[in-house]
């Protein structure tokens, strides 16, 4: 891809962004945060091409180092995924709707 | 070589995570529909996960599976554990993963340019990549060690007091034009030191960057370092032309951005200000002037208990001091008693109550308060004419009147409760010594109809509790 249709993507979506996050309810902005925070994690991509891949030819030790970095970052990356994705489950399960109407007020 | 292209299917497979993204986001529109868009999240992470690892060839796959199960472990057992009026600090925490990951991703690239595709057999890295490279390597640098210092001040295990060095706005101005001269001189000569260089000024900026900011300005800085963390995730998205990463980038970027102007906005207080830091420092010498000691009544568990009893509407505004006392699951109890009671009870949360955004629904939702009782401070505002008693409970600055009428105060302009409308107020406090965070006076403590409660808020709701059984 070029450099422009990857620009145009960015700015589609933080377009997207804006209208989406505006609409969230603020009861509910640190789940938000807690679920940015997990989705954020999808740098996970990059830390596993680096953990994948075999040792450039060439230049073995920065090989070496690089895929020690990704794997670091791979493991970094996934407390933030599971503990992002269930922190912010636990979160919203709780938040529950009245169960049972308001007992009418009695006279004094 | 040009870059490896990426087959049509995985550009597909990370568009469809990307999407999916968007619509974990777009639940969280109603506490209804949030749970499906969570999940969608995880179908989402799921995809781009399996795509690359399908998509590349794998030297080694079990040493990738075992660093996702440590990690995921970690990851797991710590939501699992950690307990609701901690989670300020576990998101900053989070952060600052996201951050370090950023990091060592980026060095990763610049280490073995030839995996990711952005260079040449000859290790010459693409120009407009190294620029990327080092953006995505700053700004994650500075949400790592930004984080960790909001984690700390935080988790209360630094000062949350705010740290002022001397000509630290030099500082920083001249730290970050020198990142930024850097990441542009990377462009040109692609050594190490280069990028090293950047990578240690990132991280002290992050550093000096947070340590000037206090306490009650966390819910600011922890949105700040929220927006950073997608920034470095964008970044590093256009070196490695991820569609996934890119779109939530973009996302995580805007939604930390507008949740740190929703902050500002609450607290009338530009984000430049908020950011140039010391608030909370010279606010008490200014604000806090040494007034006239003014009478002021103070009441027993047994006089509140009664009043609230006879109450036909009573409107419960917590703050910090809710979450620091643990008092959310009494408070709760109190309501239900007061509602059995036929008393309305309505809770009433400002923007910037707590320590993040949202932070006060949370414990509320904790304890089983049930979502469609709280309410934001807008749709509130106008009720509290007819409510017989606004209990206030670890809050102050947010119901302070000062920020409607006294134009010398700190806090003026920042929207406020009209506590002062209500027949009783009710007010717990520890002590009447302590202000709150922005160092005023509060007029609301010696008004007719405020009643003083001194004690822990947790104790005093109990005390409250007991005396409503008889």
């Amino acid at each position: 891809m070029d450099f422009i249709s990857i620009l145009s993507i960015f700015v589609m979506a933080c377009f997207v962004g804006y209208y989406v996050v505006w609409s969230v309810t603020p009861a509910l902005h640190t789940p938000l945060m807690a679920v940015t925070n997990a989705i954020s994690s999808v740098i996970v991509v990059g830390a596993l091409i680096a953990a994948a891949a075999a040792p450039s030819t060439g230049s073995g030790q920065a090989g070496d180092m690089s895929k020690w970095l990704g794997l670091l970052a791979v493991v970094l990356a996934s407390v933030n995924i599971f503990g992002g994705f269930a922190v912010t489950a636990r979160m919203l399960a709780m938040y529950k709707k009245k169960d049972r109407p308001a007992p009418k007020a009695e006279a004094k | 070589m040009e870059h490896v292209a990426t087959p049509a299917w995985a550009m597909l497979a990370y568009l469809i995570s990307g999407v999916l993204f968007i619509l974990s986001l777009r639940g969280l529109s109603s506490p209804s529909t949030s749970q499906r868009g969570n999940r969608y999240g995880m179908i989402g992470m799921a995809i781009a996960v399996v795509t690359t690892l399908v998509n590349h060839s794998i030297a080694s796959l079990p040493e990738i599976l075992a660093a996702i199960a440590i990690g995921g472990a970690i990851g797991w057992v710590t939501a699992r554990k950690i307990k609701m009026t901690d989670m300020p600090q576990l998101v900053a925490a989070f952060h600052s993963l996201v951050g370090l990951a950023a990091v060592l991703v980026g060095w990763a690239a610049y280490l073995n340019p030839q995996a990711f595709g952005i260079a040449g057999p000859d290790g010459i890295i693409e120009a407009q990549s190294r620029v990327e490279m080092g953006l995505g390597i700053a700004i994650g640098a500075i949400t790592f060690s930004g984080s960790i210092i909001a984690f700390l001040k935080l988790a209360g295990k630094m000062s949350g007091a705010p740290i002022m060095l001397p000509g630290r706005h030099i500082i920083n101005l001249g730290t970050l034009v020198a990142i930024i001269g850097l990441t542009g001189y990377f462009m040109l000569d692609q050594s190490l030191w280069v990028i090293a260089t950047i990578t240690a000024l990132a991280f002290m900026i992050g550093f000096l960057l947070i340590i000037p900011i206090g306490g009650a300005d966390m819910p600011v800085v922890v949105s700040m370092l929220n927006s950073y963390s997608g920034w470095a995730a964008a970044a590093m998205g256009f070196t490695l032309h991820n569609t996934a990463m890119i779109i939530t980038g973009a996302l995580v970027g805007s939604s930390g951005a507008i949740l740190s102007y929703i902050m500002c906005k609450a607290m009338n207080r530009s984000f430049i200000s908020v950011i140039a830091g010391g608030f909370g420092a010279e606010a008490g010498a200014t604000g806090g002037e040494a007034k006239e000691q003014r009478p002021w009544k103070r009441g027993s568990a047994e006089d509140a208990a009664f009043l609230l009893g006879e109450a036909e509407q009573v409107i419960i505004i917590p703050g910090y001091g809710m979450a620091v006392a643990q008092a959310q699951h009494v408070l709760r109890e109190m309501g239900d008693q007061l509602k059995a009671k036929g008393v309305r009870v309505k809770y009433a949360i400002h923007p910037v109550a707590g320590r993040m955004p949202g932070h006060m629904n949370v414990l509320l939702a904790e304890a089983n308060v049930p979502y469609d009782e709280v309410f934001e401070l807008e749709d509130i505002n106008s009720e509290f004419a007819q409510t017989d008693v606004a209990f206030i409970i670890g809050a102050n600055d947010v119901v302070n009147p000062a920020a409607k009428t006294d134009k010398s105060s700190p806090i003026y302009g920042m929207p406020v409760f009209d506590v002062e409308k209500a027949k009783t107020i009710m007010f717990i406090k520890r002590s009447m010594g302590g202000v709150g965070y922005a160092g005023v006076d509060n007029d609301v403590f010696y008004m007719d109809q405020t009643m003083m409660l001194l004690a822990d808020a947790k104790k005093m709701v109990e005390d409250i509790i007991k005396a409503l059984a008889h």
